[in-house]
């Protein structure tokens, strides 16, 4: 890229021809103020509607000030980010953005993590003048299982819509209507349950203010806690040792495992247990499928299902649901580690306690905000009865334990309880995009070969591309594997399937990008995508840590099937650990046969 | 004129009729408001019923279709009077008053500016300039042209239709 000189605030700098004026400053220490831009690197996402204007600069020579998210550097352009045009404007513009915004900030979702608020601080707004003579905007509460729509604190930044649509190419929401009734909607303003919203969350993780937020379940665990008549059960989910810390100034992937369960025992929770164990079953249940399919396949079975595609992940199960119902029999059937846990605490664990399911509460910690709605699908219930019964986020868990007047960075570490707090490293990599296909790797390429596996580092399968494949040597059998994380790479690789152009054996699919560890319930990254990095490197350290590293091989595992389901997909296994799929398409618009319209005719 | 029967339910032939217009612009997505015209021009507004066909033959969200309708205001979700009346609200009209016309419709006919009545023979909206500044203000009706009208003759203007 050629070089191009310009002046920015007196300084004489050289950029790359083709930056715009936001990343020319940034180069040179001077970051300028925005809103409804968001550029996640990692992901090569980018959101610039140039809409919110607070980034405005002046550019000689130009009329009016120009937005320095979209306007490209010129050679010899000379550029005023600080003059009092500059400040005054951006001053003006959220004064406007402010005067159609609720002002309820001190009991709002996001008070404290709210970009609008920042920004306020930040450009030293202390009033917003006539607000008299605008009428606030008014839009109804929209309440799903996972997630709260309140329109009413949309600024039209967009990003959602861009995660949305760009990123996992769902398409619930849109930028609907204009001037002081736009709003980010879904489809003719319908209740987001009717639409075909995968509950993946994305929108929440990017969403500046609390427009977007996820459905607050911190009072219900308090009062499961203080329940006398209930055992209250807890798992947490890999990602969230990894974030947790986050949310009390700790650096992105310091992992604070040992800190997080000192904190739910002093919140009170009976057992204290890790949904990596059931990440090892899972393992169990998925690899022997995948053996079984692919047993089949290399017999000659041309009605075999290859490639298989995982199945731990609620927004991806939403997605095929809605978007892919023709190819309901690919996944594997197997449950998704919340559930898997779920279903065995309330009948092994039970057991164990010689205690009745309806005296038991389950409360799974969820990097995911989708979790919310698969814990109550009705599959998962028995009478009535949820094997999960509250699933709640890592900022939930964060704001528990702040209320509880708990800090992760003094907390003493713990050990898990037994038996279901016994993990492999294997069970902990599946919080990264590439985990759980590595952990079935290892499981699978054991009980393939029959030979013991050295290495249990696959490399190949890990990083950060949206669409990653390697071939795996079974001991002269070439195994291949498909990784997809982001809902818009796993339409792709969908689409290959259907085509009859996918030559893999095997999918790994997540929701989001980067995995888990970029769940929508994790704490917010504001938009810096280096962090996921961060979180998916604690979760490979925490693997090197552990013992064992293969599902297979974790005790608490092995006691589960000896001494309760017997082997992997066998009938009880069936019956507790998988699942059925359902064609959830939203239907196309009703046609009436002529003669059938009774207004017409 | 609402094709549309009353439920907002398509018939088959409407849906070959949506198809046509959807490929004359080869269903490319930068031709969306184009399409969008050519469904309003058959079937006089666009119901939901219609967008979601739309969305259907051209593979885009619906959600988005739905943001373009709402975001340009000639574009209708509800279906029009028998006798749209239209008031003029470009600057010379405005001057001459013709706010005072929208209130004296809507007065008059008990709904707002986008609305139709429980009848179905009026709508009222508004529009800029149908360059006749010198009659201003102006209302149309339907294709009809009304000049210099003042708040007092919008009940006449209203009985002329009320009878048909």
């Amino acid at each position: 890229m050629s070089k191009i000189n310009i002046t920015i605030d007196n300084r004489k700098i050289e950029v790359e021809a083709g930056s715009t004026i936001l990343e020319a400053a940034k180069n040179i220490g001077v970051e300028i103020p925005t809103l409804c831009h968001m550029n996640l690197h990692d992901l090569n996402v980018e959101n610039k509607p140039a809409g919110c204007r607070v980034c405005v600069v002046e550019v000689e020579g130009r009329k009016n000030l120009a937005p320095s998210c979209a306007t490209k550097v010129n050679e010899g352009m000379v550029i005023r980010t600080n003059n009092m045009r500059v400040i005054n404007s951006r001053r003006t513009v959220m004064e406007f953005i402010l005067s159609d915004h609720p002002k309820d900030c001190l009991v709002c979702a996001k008070n404290g993590v709210c970009d609008l608020q920042n920004m306020a601080a930040q450009l030293g707004v202390r009033e917003i003048p006539n607000q008299e003579i605008y009428s606030m905007s008014e839009y109804r509460l929209d309440t799903s299982p996972s997630i709260i729509r309140n329109m009413d604190k949309c600024i039209m930044c967009r990003k959602c819509e861009t995660m949305c649509n760009e990123v996992q190419t769902v398409g619930a929401l849109y930028a609907t209507g204009r001037g002081f009734d736009a709003v980010v909607s879904t489809p003719f303003h319908m209740d987001l349950v009717d639409t075909n919203c995968t509950y993946c969350g994305q929108c929440v993780a990017v969403c500046p203010t609390a427009a977007l937020t996820e459905v607050d379940h911190t009072r219900a665990v308090i009062r499961a806690i203080n329940d006398k008549s209930k055992t209250v059960v807890v798992q947490t989910a890999p990602a969230v040792r990894a974030a947790l810390g986050e949310e009390f100034g700790l650096e992105a992937g310091h992992l604070v495992t040992g800190q997080m369960v000192a904190g739910l025992r002093q919140l009170g929770f009976d057992h204290i247990f890790d949904t990596d164990f059931a990440a090892d079953v899972t393992i169990m249940e998925e690899g022997t499928e995948l053996l079984d399919r692919l047993g089949k396949h290399l017999a000659g079975d041309k009605d075999v299902k290859l490639p298989i595609l995982t199945s731990c992940c609620p927004g991806w199960v939403n997605f095929f649901e809605t978007q892919f119902p023709d190819m309901l029999d690919i996944p594997s059937t197997a449950r998704s580690p919340q559930q898997i846990f779920g279903s065995i605490a309330k009948t092994y664990f039970a057991e164990q306690l010689k205690i009745k399911r309806e005296d038991m509460i389950v409360v799974s910690v969820m990097p995911c905000v989708a979790k919310k709605y698969e814990a109550q699908r009705d599959e998962f219930k028995t009478d009535g009865n949820p094997d999960v019964d509250i699933s709640i986020t890592t900022r939930e868990l964060a704001q528990l334990m702040k209320q509880a007047n708990l800090d992760i960075k003094t907390l003493p570490e713990e050990e898990f309880d037994q038996p279901m707090g016994e993990s492999t490293g294997a069970g902990v990599i599946f919080g990264t995009t590439g985990g759980v296909i590595e952990a079935a790797t290892r499981t699978a390429y054991e009980l393939y070969t029959k030979k013991t596996l050295e290495n249990v580092e696959f490399k190949q399968l890990r990083g950060m591309e949206g669409i990653r494949s390697a071939t795996v040597d079974f001991d002269g059998f070439d195994l291949k594997i498909g990784i997809a994380h982001g809902l818009g790479n796993a339409r792709q690789l969908l689409n290959d399937i259907r085509d009859g152009k996918s030559d893999f054996h095997a999918i790994e699919v997540m929701a989001c990008p980067g995995g888990c560890i970029g769940g929508g319930g994790q704490p917010y990254h504001h938009g810096d995508s280096s962090i996921l990095k961060k979180r998916a490197a604690a979760l490979y350290t925490e693997d090197e840590r552990k013992v064992k590293r293969k599902s297979h091989t974790n005790p608490a595992v092995i006691k589960v099937y000896e001494d309760f389901l017997g082997a992997p997909m066998s009938h009880k296994a069936h019956q507790l650990l998988h699942t059925n799929y359902f064609d959830k398409q939203q239907e196309g618009p009703e046609i009436v046969k002529g003669d059938d319209c009774t207004s017409c005719n | 004129m609402a094709i549309v029967c009353e439920k907002d339910q398509l018939q088959e032939q409407h849906l070959l009729k949506i198809k046509e217009i959807c490929n004359t612009f080869n269903k490319d997505h930068s031709e969306l408001i184009n399409i969008l015209h050519g469904c309003q021009g058959y079937f006089g507004y666009l119901p939901a019923e219609v967008q979601e066909a739309i969305a259907l033959e051209i593979d885009m969200p619906v959600s988005k279709v739905f943001g373009v309708v709402t975001f340009y205001s000639f574009f209708t979700m509800k279906p029009k009077g028998e006798f749209p009346i239209s008031v003029c609200t470009g600057t010379a009209c405005y001057v001459r008053g013709a706010d005072k016309l929208v209130d004296e419709f809507q007065r008059e006919l008990g709904i707002d500016v986008g609305q139709t009545t429980e009848d179905g023979k009026f709508s009222i909206s508004t529009l800029r300039c149908v360059g006749a500044c010198g009659l201003a203000p102006v209302v149309m009706v339907g294709d009809k042209t009304y000049g210099h009208v003042s708040p007092k003759m919008v009940k006449k203007i209203l009985k002329e239709y009320k009878t048909k």
